[in-house]
């Protein structure tokens, strides 16, 4: 067995023990296991919330933008920055509320806001199918990666296996801690991954990153001003498309969710000051895919760059330690992104659909049930089905945003009803998929998902103020 | 609105000027600043200055806004 492979193998191993271990001695109600117990203080929060948002598409997809289509995977760096200030208004008033009426969950806010039960299970159920693919995402990314980096030696199946059996241990076990614990392995080690390639691969081959850029403006300008290479990314389309991932960002009902773990809204607040300094390494992800542009050009699938140019660099076992960290990088999202599923279709889809008078005990029975069923179909796509669900992604990002006037306007206008915000979201979800599925993205040049954004938000505005006021639900358990 | 909560609404919205609206008049490669094509300077300079924006928006916020007695509800 070759050095990469022990370490590949070692790091899984250990992450997922420290993810069990974490909720030893830990009583596993519902409160415990989706939101840490709202306890997670500044630190932990932060690690959680980084450990969601690095994930193997940052990793891979960074980079493979900036090699195959230039200046537009600059939206990446910069969606960030906008989520997070948005967040510093946002968040802490969403947490009061989930304080207040105990919530868990993002249909739980949407029920007891607006008094209305079909909303939540609307909500939950657009956002269990958001999940699946990204999920999918995390999984085949993993298995591309182990098998990158073992040379071939575990197979892309073997290694997504691996990871599964490992993964739903320690959700199953620990729920929302246990994934922030292996969160702190997995930041460790991608940051340390991406600081010395990030670094390193420009100095290697080129003495700066200043020469670096110079040979790249002087080979192909185009490349570093929008639209790059591509054909239909202009400003425009980063203009939209970063409003948009900025909006939807919080949306995703894991990233929402996480929100109730944290210790006080202070904390929220502070955390949200401090979430921009994690963005500034995305910047040496892409310093890799220049690079490997021009050092390994006419790569036939750019995602390849980051652990092509790392194969060509580097001895073979700290390829072993990229594959780890990439493998560790996919199964803390993989394990969150699984935890806030099953919730979702055992509290809202379940519970608030079908039997609302499911006591907390058996939600959390089907809840830990569901980690297996969820992660398994993830498992049947990530294998069966590896290319295909990167465009349901896409579709998955633009749906989840379809929440952001619901949330706003829930917060903020006191007019918002129930009717207005369900329409809405179905008018918003409605022409995203028509203009993506008929290949109208980007449409006249904006991003679709931004175009029903805009509908959605006229529609709940519209109907809202036709139809009256929204009642805060004073019920403690929606 | 609290006089803390308008000045961090205003700073609030530097990112969104400086990293959306501003993004046309940036999308250039010269002048090359520490190495960098100025977009991409120009992107990570405001990103990098994103959490001291929010820093200030918290103290004053805490400077002017009167302190929350206890749960706010």
């Amino acid at each position: 067995m070759s050095l990469a492979l022990i370490i590949i193998f070692a790091v899984i191993l250990i992450s997922s023990l420290v993810g069990v271990y974490a909720g030893r001695n830990v009583e596993m109600n519902l409160e415990n296991w989706t939101v840490g117990g709202r306890r997670f203080g500044i630190i932990i929060i932060w690690l959680l919330m980084a450990g969601e948002i690095y994930t193997t598409f940052t990793f891979l997809g960074a980079s493979g933008w900036a090699y195959s289509k230039g200046a537009p995977a600059f939206y990446i760096l910069i969606y960030g920055a906008l989520a997070y200030t948005l967040s510093f208004f946002i968040l802490p008033l969403i947490w009061k509320l989930g304080k207040r009426f105990n919530l868990h969950t993002q249909p739980d806010f949407f029920i007891q806001i607006y008094n209305s039960r079909s909303l939540g299970v609307l909500v939950a159920v657009i956002g269990v199918l958001s999940i699946i693919p990204y999920l999918q995402l995390q999984l085949t990314g993993l298995g591309f990666i182990v098998k990158v980096a073992s040379n071939g030696a575990i197979s892309s199946q073997a290694a997504i296996l691996m990871s599964f059996v490992l993964t739903c241990a320690f959700v199953y076990t620990s729920g929302l801690k246990g994934a922030a614990w292996v969160a702190v392995i997995k930041d460790v080690l991608m940051l340390a991954a991406v600081f010395i390639v990030g670094i390193g691969v420009p100095l290697i081959y080129f003495g700066s990153f200043g020469k670096m850029f110079s040979v790249l403006i002087d080979k192909m300008p185009e490349h570093l001003i929008f639209p790059g290479a591509t054909a239909n990314m202009d400003v425009l389309w980063v203009m939209s498309t970063v409003l948009l991932t900025a909006m939807g960002f919080y949306m995703w009902p894991h990233v929402f969710g996480s929100a109730f773990s944290a210790k006080s809204d202070k904390i929220i607040k502070r955390n949200a000051i401090i979430m921009p300094f994690y963005q500034i390494p995305i910047v040496l992800i892409f310093f890799v895919g220049f690079t490997a542009l021009l050092v390994i050009p006419g790569l036939e699938n750019g995602d390849l760059s980051f652990l092509a140019l790392v194969n060509q660099t580097y001895p073979a076992w700290f390829m072993g330690f990229v594959g780890a960290a990439g493998a560790v990088t996919a199964m803390v999202p993989a394990a969150i992104l699984v935890l806030f599923a099953a919730t979702l279709v055992a509290k809202n889809i379940y519970k608030t659909g079908f039997k609302p008078e499911a006591g907390e005990e058996s939600v959390m029975r089907l809840s830990r049930f569901m980690v297996l069923v969820m992660m398994a179909l993830g498992l049947v796509f990530a294998i069966f089905f590896p290319n295909e669900l990167v465009n349901l992604l896409i579709l998955g990002y633009d749906g989840v945003c379809q929440f952001f006037p619901g949330v706003i306007l829930g917060l903020f206008w006191k007019k918002a009803s129930r009717n207005g915000v369900f329409w809405g979201i179905i008018s918003g979800v409605g022409i995203v998929a028509l203009l993506i599925l008929s290949g109208n993205d980007p449409f006249l040049g904006i991003n679709a998902g931004f175009v029903g954004l805009v509908v959605n938000a006229a529609v709940a505005v519209i109907i809202s103020s036709l139809t009256g006021s929204k009642i805060i639900g004073e019920k403690k358990n929606a | 609105m609290k006089k803390g909560t308008k000045y961090a609404l205003i700073l609030g919205a530097i990112p969104f000027v400086t990293l959306v609206f501003a993004l046309p008049l940036v999308n250039r490669i010269h002048p090359v600043v520490l190495g960098l094509p100025f977009l991409l300077f120009w992107i990570l300079t405001w990103v990098i200055l994103t959490p001291f924006i929010l820093f200030l928006a918290y103290v004053l916020e805490k400077k002017f806004n009167p302190p929350d007695k206890g749960e706010d509800n």
